[in-house]
């Protein structure tokens, strides 16, 4: 496995993270997401073919509550920390 | 010992003779703040005045005979990743440099019932990413034992405010060591509870499957004290488990009858310092002389914790961390061109080097083609290290380990070299990859004069067996009494 992933891979990564990157961070990501891959390689050692994944510390499905209506946070309140609001809705630059 | 060294229950016992008061007390850690933390940086903010009436008003209720709750009259710090109604919350990070909750945590709401005074909101690594608050967008914590050193991570905040004679007690929250570390840096107890023991509710997410919120304190007992506040089923938090919170308190003194104490017989991991190794040592020959039988357990899969982690943990942030879009809350970059470019500029501005590198190592393990090999992978090591666990605690009640290779860091020691930093999480990841609970307990100096802590594990939903054992140790060793300075 290569030590370090190139700029592509990164800016590829990158794009789905939507994150927007400096040069100096993609050629620095690329070198250490590159070294921690390659350390995070040692579980190729172990055989995991019969293993069940493992996805919560306790294995709970399913937790239902009764459908009731229950107080919710007031408009104001819930738009108090709105980047841009009209006071009804948040506010976000044209889609279309 | 002084109103601002003492321990909660000496305290509260002060209060309850009438020898000090709340307002006494708060104040006089407020001051302690205002004199020394502009040299340790503990605090990203105080509630003075809130704080100051709470203490009040919890002296007038103590006065006129009132009930009160567990922790009447007793500052509190809370890391800055827990929400209280009216405070900033911020994650020491830009994107929530101005973000205000409108509710408070699960935990805070406990911490009000038992007329607890919150007296403010502690520093830590960005989103509790990190191991050394290095990785704070605001400031970092220096160690009170050596302010030239780290307090440790992600909750170094909450662990050096308690060192420091700032507040007696303090949350903070673990997801790979988040409280033991700083905990062990800082030479103050502090525990993970099993995954769901304390509901995460009003807990900014890091890593949902890990995380859990925990106690500092500066004796095994004061944390009893704070866990049974804490614990305890909340619907909001759907893995908060529906299992009865014992007093943990109650039976703290009683030794445990023929305690099996488990140790890892080859201790081979890399960089462990002399110092902590001699500490683990003479910790097991405590309980040896209690005693304890002490019994070798292996656990195979140990090597491989902090690969797993480091695949399982980031994988959960890119996941949590994509609500901050510069929509709803938090911050919105200045310059953009589109929607899509308002996400990625608000992000690629407001988040650090470190949050970025768990997002983007998260990201890739779960895009396609990439799925199989890193996520499901570490879920299914996930597994193997889990039943090394229930295999070892077949034979053993606790196991006995350090909680990190070294005594803290120099600050700026390890701040470039992100995978040796991980590397230090050797001895921590795997008790929040299995769910199970951890401790940290003062154990030892090293010969710099520097904290060294010992990690007790106890299976799921055993904190009283942990804390019992704990408190075992610390009446036989005075560790727990030095304070800095």
């Amino acid at each position: 496995m290569s030590t370090q992933l190139t700029q592509d891979e990164v800016l590829k990564v990158a794009s789905l993270s939507r994150l927007k990157l400096s040069e100096t961070e993609v050629t620095a990501l690329g070198e250490q997401m590159g070294s921690v891959l390659k350390y995070i390689a040692m579980l190729d050692e172990l055989d995991t073919t019969d293993i069940e994944p493992m996805a919560h510390a306790i294995e709970i499905s399913n937790v239902f509550r009764d459908d009731q209506l229950q107080e919710s946070l007031p408009r104001e309140q819930a738009l108090s920390n709105a980047p841009q609001t009209d006071g009804k809705y948040f506010l976000v630059p044209a889609i279309l | 010992m002084s109103n601002t060294s003492a321990t909660a229950s000496e305290l509260l016992a002060k209060m309850n003779s009438g020898e000090v008061s709340s307002e006494e007390i708060t104040a006089a850690c407020l001051e302690e703040i205002a004199r020394r933390d502009n040299s340790i940086n503990a605090f990203l903010s105080l509630q003075a005045e809130t704080a100051l009436e709470t203490a009040r008003e919890v002296d007038r209720k103590r006065k006129a005979g009132e009930p009160l709750g567990k922790l009447a009259g007793i500052p509190v710090a809370l890391k800055d990743n827990i929400c209280a109604k009216g405070a900033t919350t911020t994650c020491a990070s830009k994107m929530l440099e101005a973000f205000t909750p409108p509710y408070d945590a699960h935990i805070v709401e406990q911490l009000r019932a038992a007329d607890a005074v919150l007296i403010g909101k502690t520093n830590l690594d960005e989103f509790a990413m990190g191991s050394s608050t290095e990785n704070s967008a605001f400031k970092t914590t220096a160690n009170p034992w050596n302010t030239k050193c780290a307090a440790g991570g992600s909750s170094g905040g909450s662990a050096a405010a308690v060192a420091a004679g700032f507040a007696p007690l303090s949350l903070g929250s673990d997801t790979g060591g988040s409280i033991r570390q700083p905990a062990s840096f800082c030479g103050v107890v502090g525990l993970k509870p099993t995954y769901g023991r304390v509901s995460r509710y009003g807990l900014v997410a890091f890593a949902s499957s890990l995380d859990q919120i925990g106690p500092f304190a500066r004796d095994v007992t004061d944390a009893a004290l704070l866990l049974e506040t804490i614990a305890g089923k909340d619907q909001r938090d759907t893995t908060s488990l529906d299992a009865d919170v014992p007093s943990y308190t109650k039976n703290l003194e009683q030794p445990l009858e023929n305690l099996k104490v488990g140790y890892i017989e080859h201790l081979h991991a890399e960089g462990l310092h002399e110092d902590v190794k001699a500490a683990t040592q003479q910790a097991l020959e405590v309980y040896k002389s209690l005693g304890a039988e002490l019994i070798p357990v292996e656990l195979p899969h140990a090597k491989y914790c902090v690969a797993t982690y480091y695949i399982i943990a980031p994988s959960e942030a890119s996941s949590n961390l994509a609500r901050y879009d510069g929509v709803h809350y938090g911050y919105r970059a200045k310059q953009f061109d589109n929607m899509i470019d308002m996400y990625a500029a608000s992000r690629g501005e407001a988040f650090g080097d470190e949050v970025k590198r768990r997002i983007m190592l998260g990201t890739y393990a779960l895009s396609s083609g990439y799925y199989d090999a890193y996520y499901l992978k570490a879920l299914k090591v996930r597994r193997l290290i889990r039943n090394d666990f229930e295999q070892a605690f077949q034979k053993v009640d606790i196991i006995a380990s350090p909680v990190t290779p070294t005594p803290a860091f120099e600050i700026g020691e390890l701040v470039d070299d992100p995978l040796a930093m991980y590397l230090a999480d050797i001895f921590t990841t795997s008790a929040n990859l299995s769910g199970i609970p951890g401790v940290s307990v003062p154990a030892g100096m090293s010969q710099n004069k520097l904290p060294i802590g010992l990690q007790l594990l106890a299976p799921p939903l055993e904190e009283e067996r942990l804390l019992r054992a704990a408190r075992m140790f610390e009446r036989e060793t005075d560790w727990h009494r030095q304070r800095p300075e």
